[in-house]
């Protein structure tokens, strides 16, 4: 299974590294990653494959709301199979 | 490859402009519950339910999770329950409404609908005998939502029955005035009702759908509004139009795969994606803020049926591609308390009750979550559906009145439902006396559009 992970918020030093090692932790391969500023937010793109992944999606999204209150960021899982649906005809 | 500006603008559509898909709505066939002892009956009700949608919630939960799709509301749709009354005399229908509660209750849904009866063209047994139930079913229940269809194009308007629901909802509301009024919020009097509608408090599962079926109901009014937001200044009303259908597109692919999704995990077929436009209280989730995009000061002012007319058509045009099936009441909706622009177009005074009436002739449902003073007369409430069931009736589309009496309220005085039903102040209803013509009864006939074989 792929899917995206989006980190929205304010740029602070050690997002890419902190959810990046949430992603190790439970054995998410990290395939691709871009990061841009959109309309003056910082934007984090990863593309993962969960195939491997040792823990069930909530476990993996509590991981990421602890992350998320720590850094003051917005992150999201989605399956990549949204994206294709909502933009490819 | 994935494009970084589409990822971006999916997670901004979720998280900043309420995108989400509104209801998944099980479909269950009540009809192999009908039995003469109306304990049975009841017995075989929870059962059937209880087994079909014991799945529905986590199964839901889960595509929503592993998706990053929200998914507002886990909800039941079943036969009309006046269908199961007609072979059980002397039943209490409200035992059968209490039976539907219970179900929903121990399934985890937040509604169930279907206690309802088709009477649009005359009554056959049991219909009478839950129409005039309804008040003291919706009183007794919590999650149970109940419609009555009284006309459609093809038969014509069973006046007797617009007669009956004038004060079938006022009872509603003064049950439950102590709850604000809430019974009468539950409650839908159709002209045209789908049989596959997923939204409440309207939805019924039709005597032609199959034994089990998934629909789905999409929105996303804030995700329209903030895409003209973006791009639609300087532009000319066909491009205006052409940006909707893109963005109605797009939520309605959302929503065809979390269908898709949940009836392949279900076990059970996908039924339709109802195309709808359907706003909530939460602040630029609104309706009525697209018209106001669009242009106009505040919704309610002379072009307010023009634009509506052009957003319900742009949402149909995009939506239609992106579904296999298409079905329910898809179109915008128009529920005042429900919709945060509306409620603030009727406090201004932009909004009135003739308005409204308009906008209904233009875009799915009618004279929806409306507040109307408390000492309305019958005749009056009933004289208002027979107004929407001719819109309806004439223009071969569905259109419903759901007005809640604010029982010992007056123009000015507000009720709160709270939640996804909102709040709103009791709008001005004309109180001349449209009695005689009520109390004529009778059937109002087809029109020749009804002729078309």
């Amino acid at each position: 299974m792929r899917a995206v992970i989006t980190v929205v918020g304010n740029d602070t030093v050690g997002i890419l590294s902190k959810v990046s090692g949430i992603c190790a932790e439970y054995g998410i391969n990290v395939e691709d990653v871009t990061q841009s500023i959109l309309q003056g937010v910082f934007a984090m793109i990863m593309i993962v494959d969960m195939s491997n992944c040792t823990v069930d999606i909530p476990a993996l999204k509590e991981s990421f709301e602890k992350a998320q209150k720590e850094m003051g960021v917005e992150i999201r899982l989605t399956r990549t199979e949204v994206f294709d649906a909502m933009h490819r005809i | 490859m994935i494009n970084t500006n589409d990822i971006l603008e999916t997670i901004h559509m979720i998280n900043d402009e309420n995108l989400d898909v509104r209801t998944v709505t099980m479909g269950i066939s009540l009809l192999d519950c009908a039995d003469e002892d109306p304990k049975k009956a009841c017995k075989k009700i929870y059962n059937k339910i209880t087994e079909k949608a014991k799945n529905l919630v986590p199964i839901v939960e889960r595509i929503s999770n592993e998706y990053g799709i929200p998914v507002v509301n886990k909800r039941i749709s079943v036969t009309p329950i006046s269908m199961l009354l007609a072979s059980a005399k002397n039943a209490n229908p409200v035992d059968y409404a209490i039976a539907l509660d219970q179900a929903a209750k121990k399934v985890g849904v937040n509604f169930i609908g279907g206690f309802s009866a088709l009477v649009h063209k005359g009554f056959s047994a049991g219909d009478q005998e839950l129409i005039a139930s309804i008040p003291e079913a919706l009183s007794k229940t919590d999650f149970v939502c109940s419609s009555v269809n009284i006309g459609s194009t093809k038969s014509g308007i069973n006046m007797d029955a617009v007669k009956m629901m004038g004060p079938i909802i006022k009872r509603a509301a003064e049950l439950t005035k102590d709850n604000q009024c809430l019974g009468a919020a539950k409650l839908v009097v159709f002209c045209n009702a789908p049989e596959d509608n997923p939204f409440m408090a309207g939805a019924f599962h039709g005597v032609g759908e199959p034994d089990c079926v998934i629909h789905v109901g999409v929105s996303g009014p804030g995700a329209v509004r903030a895409a003209l937001e973006k791009n639609a200044k300087g532009c000319r009303t066909d491009e205006v139009a052409e940006l909707i259908k893109r963005t109605a597109f797009k939520i309605t692919r959302m929503g065809q795969l979390v269908g898709t999704l949940a009836a392949e995990s279900l076990g059970v077929p996908f039924g339709i994606v109802d195309l709808s436009l359907a706003p909530t209280p939460a602040i630029g989730d609104s309706v009525a803020n697209i018209l106001e995009e669009i242009g106009l000061e505040s919704c309610g002012c002379c072009g307010t049926t023009a634009a509506l007319a052009m957003l319900n058509d742009a949402v149909k045009k995009g939506g239609v591609m992106a579904s296999n099936h298409v079905g329910g009441l898809s179109g915008a909706f128009i529920p005042v308390s429900e919709d945060d622009g509306m409620i603030k177009a009727v406090r201004k005074g932009s909004l009135t009750m003739e308005k409204l009436e308009a906008m209904t002739a233009v875009c799915s449902v009618g004279i929806d979550m409306v507040i109307i003073p408390g000492d309305t007369t019958d005749a009056v409430i009933s004289a208002l559906i027979a107004d929407e069931a001719a819109i309806g009736m004439v223009n071969s589309k569905t259109t419903a009145v759901r007005v809640i009496p604010a029982i010992g309220k007056q123009i000015g005085d507000e009720l709160d439902f709270g939640g996804l039903l909102g709040y709103a102040p009791v709008m001005p209803i004309s109180t001349y006396s449209p009695e005689v013509f009520i109390n004529r009864g009778g059937r109002l006939p087809s029109p020749l559009q009804a002729l078309k074989n």
